[in-house]
């Protein structure tokens, strides 16, 4: 509401964010740098969707194989370290290395999913919002503020406890509260789309609700789709670590890498390792994401106000 | 100015009446509490009479009416893992959270401020490339992993500060930073991005050729009206701080409401847990009332409903 009306923002003035900001028009060197792509995000992303995909093969170990004899055996660096646990062994005496790999396929796919079906839903609400306006929009627009300041971790704690942690329930009970940032945004732009000439046109020329929203007002709002859908994987990669820090996420022995962390807390003093490197993992894709975000809001959508 | 006022207000009672009804669902599909309380040679009869104690037979609705009559009156029920008036826990609670985020808060201001503004004027700079750093960074750290490290180095390894408990005021310190760090990085990007178009906007050139010096141009000035987009997303910054709370007061053993709920989630403690949604919830939707007036004094347009 209050963003987008406030915003009488030129391209050049409303970029977020910055990585690969332009140096200002008037103190500037001569040339504004291009637009180069992002390679670090994108190679980062890359290879966790690689590690995703292909853990079986790039493991050392057999993520779940514990070996008792083995707990604790540091990185490979390390004195006592081996080249069979490049980066050391957890509480049971499992390879750290391979239940990081594994780790990254509970992350990814749960950011993935989950912001596609809050995406899918929060577009379809903004859209219908803004094309019908009026009580419609009221109605809907309450329901989207109301959505939004309830805490996610409260209701995935709540749903954990009352249906059982397991991935689909937090998959949902993150989509459950997400999908309200999307209509909000996407619904400002429709307000906007609605005001121009193309669409009265089409309205002339006999297309109906369905048409217009399908064909002018969904299309147009593609970009914007795309940058919060972006940013918001690196988000919902965190809120689910956190829930599984907390018990609430995926059920152990499953690795995850917000359970592994909670795992071995309590040894943080002697094998700092173990809490180390699965945070790191989740630090790296993050930021891969979040970078990424950045850099397609600024080539795409330099007017997105992103929080 | 005051209609607009009271359709918030109702529009805000309406959505925390539907919230209870759904937060009594939930908390009724918990399973059934009384195995967590009663000892596992505990007969059917014991089962039945506890049941019968706690009003846990009756109907569903008839639950529920008594629920919210007594919460209306402040009355949420007896703890079932705890034994104690929900009040007090809650009164117990409440106030270290409160502390805990005006902290945290505190911490905010005091770096995103500073930051965003000074990000927005050297742009490009190596002030500008720190901030975001500062940004992308805030947005990516888990929160629950920073406070282990944290606590590991600067509470164990360098013995600075407290690891957990609320002792003194050095146990705010660990805690308050990893709680405010977040939404540091978010504030600071609406801070420049903010300033960045209020800065090229035709009233701040005004005053620069009116000579009005460049501090005031930049601290009074713009910077007034770059709050604009910092408050309307103050609501939400507010439910996130709620939300990592519940994480943070969890790693450092705050006694606040935060661990209250995951405490009594974990324990099936449906008084509790009921009360505490609904009185997070009530307090998000009272900040979110009152950044709305907030916005509408500042705001002229929004109250002219433009």
């Amino acid at each position: 509401m209050a963003a987008e009306a406030a915003s009488g923002l030129t391209a050049e003035s409303a970029t977020g964010a910055p990585l690969a900001d332009a140096r200002p028009g008037a103190a500037a060197p001569a040339a504004r740098p291009t637009r180069r792509l992002p390679w670090i995000s994108l190679g980062i992303v890359a290879a966790f969707v690689v590690a995703a995909l292909f853990a079986p093969l790039l493991a050392p170990a057999d993520p779940y194989e514990q070996t008792l004899r083995l707990r604790f055996r540091p990185p490979a660096w390390l004195p006592g370290g081996s080249l069979a646990h490049p980066l050391g062994t957890d509480r049971l005496g499992r390879d750290l290395l391979s239940r990081i790999l594994y780790g990254a396929r509970v992350s990814l796919s749960a950011g993935v999913v989950t912001v596609l079906i809050a995406s899918a839903f929060g577009a379809a609400v903004g859209l219908t919002a803004g094309y019908y306006r009026g009580r419609v929009d009221g109605v809907l627009m309450r329901v989207t503020d109301a959505t939004m300041s309830f805490p996610v971790i409260l209701l995935a704690l709540i749903l954990a406890v009352t249906v059982g942690p397991s991935f689909p329930n937090v998959v949902l009970a993150i989509a459950v509260i997400l999908w309200a940032r999307y209509a909000r945004v996407i619904r400002g732009q429709v307000l906007t789309l609605m005001e121009l000439d193309f669409i009265a046109q089409s309205r002339i020329a006999g297309a109906g609700a369905w048409r217009i929203i399908t064909r002018h007002l969904f299309p147009n709002t593609l970009n914007t789709l795309v940058v919060l859908v972006t940013l918001q994987v690196g988000y919902v990669i965190i809120v689910e670590a956190s829930l599984s820090f907390l018990g609430a996420g995926i059920p152990p022995p499953t690795p995850a890498w917000g359970s592994m962390i909670a795992e071995s807390r309590d040894f943080i003093t002697s094998a700092w390792w173990a809490s180390l490197f699965p945070g790191l993992a989740i630090l790296l894709v993050v930021l891969a994401f979040n970078l990424l975000g950045d850099w397609l809001r600024d080539t795409l959508d330099p007017k997105l106000r992103q929080l | 100015m005051i209609r607009f006022v009271l359709t918030r207000l109702v529009q805000s009672l309406i959505a925390l009446a539907m919230l209870s009804v759904v937060v009594f669902i939930l908390a009724r599909f918990t399973g059934d509490p009384l195995h967590l309380i009663l000892p596992m040679s505990a007969t059917a009869e014991d089962f039945d009479n506890a049941r019968r104690y706690l009003g846990l037979d009756r109907p569903y609705h008839e639950q529920y009416l008594s629920f919210v009559g007594r919460a209306l009156v402040g009355d949420f029920g007896t703890s079932i893992r705890a034994r104690k008036p929900v009040n007090e826990l809650l009164r117990d609670r409440l106030p270290n959270s409160l502390k805990l985020a005006c902290f945290a808060m505190g911490v905010t201001i005091l770096f995103a401020f500073p930051l965003g503004v000074l990000a927005a004027v050297h742009k490009g700079t190596a002030v500008d490339r720190a901030a975001q750093v500062v940004a992308v960074l805030g947005q990516s750290l888990p929160t629950f992993w920073v406070a282990i490290i944290l606590v590991e180095f600067v509470s164990g390894r360098l013995q600075w500060l407290p690891a957990g408990g609320m002792d003194s005021l050095a146990s705010y310190v660990l805690p308050g930073f990893t709680l405010g760090w977040f939404v540091v990085a978010g504030m600071m990007r609406l801070l420049r991005s903010g300033m960045l178009e209020v800065l090229d906007s035709e009233y701040v050139k005004l005053a620069r050729v009116k000579g009005v010096s460049e501090r005031r141009v930049i601290w009074q000035h713009a910077l007034k009206n770059a709050l604009i987009p910092v408050v309307t997303f103050a609501g939400i910054y507010f439910s996130i701080l709620v939300t990592t709370a519940i994480v943070v007061e969890t790693v450092f053993a705050w006694p606040g409401m935060g661990r209250l709920a995951y405490e009594a989630i974990t324990a099936r403690d449906f008084p509790v847990i009921q009360a505490v949604v609904l009185m997070t919830a009530a307090i998000v939707a009272a900040v979110n009332l009152a950044v709305d007036c907030l916005y509408a004094v500042i705001d002229p347009r929004i109250r002219y409903g433009s």
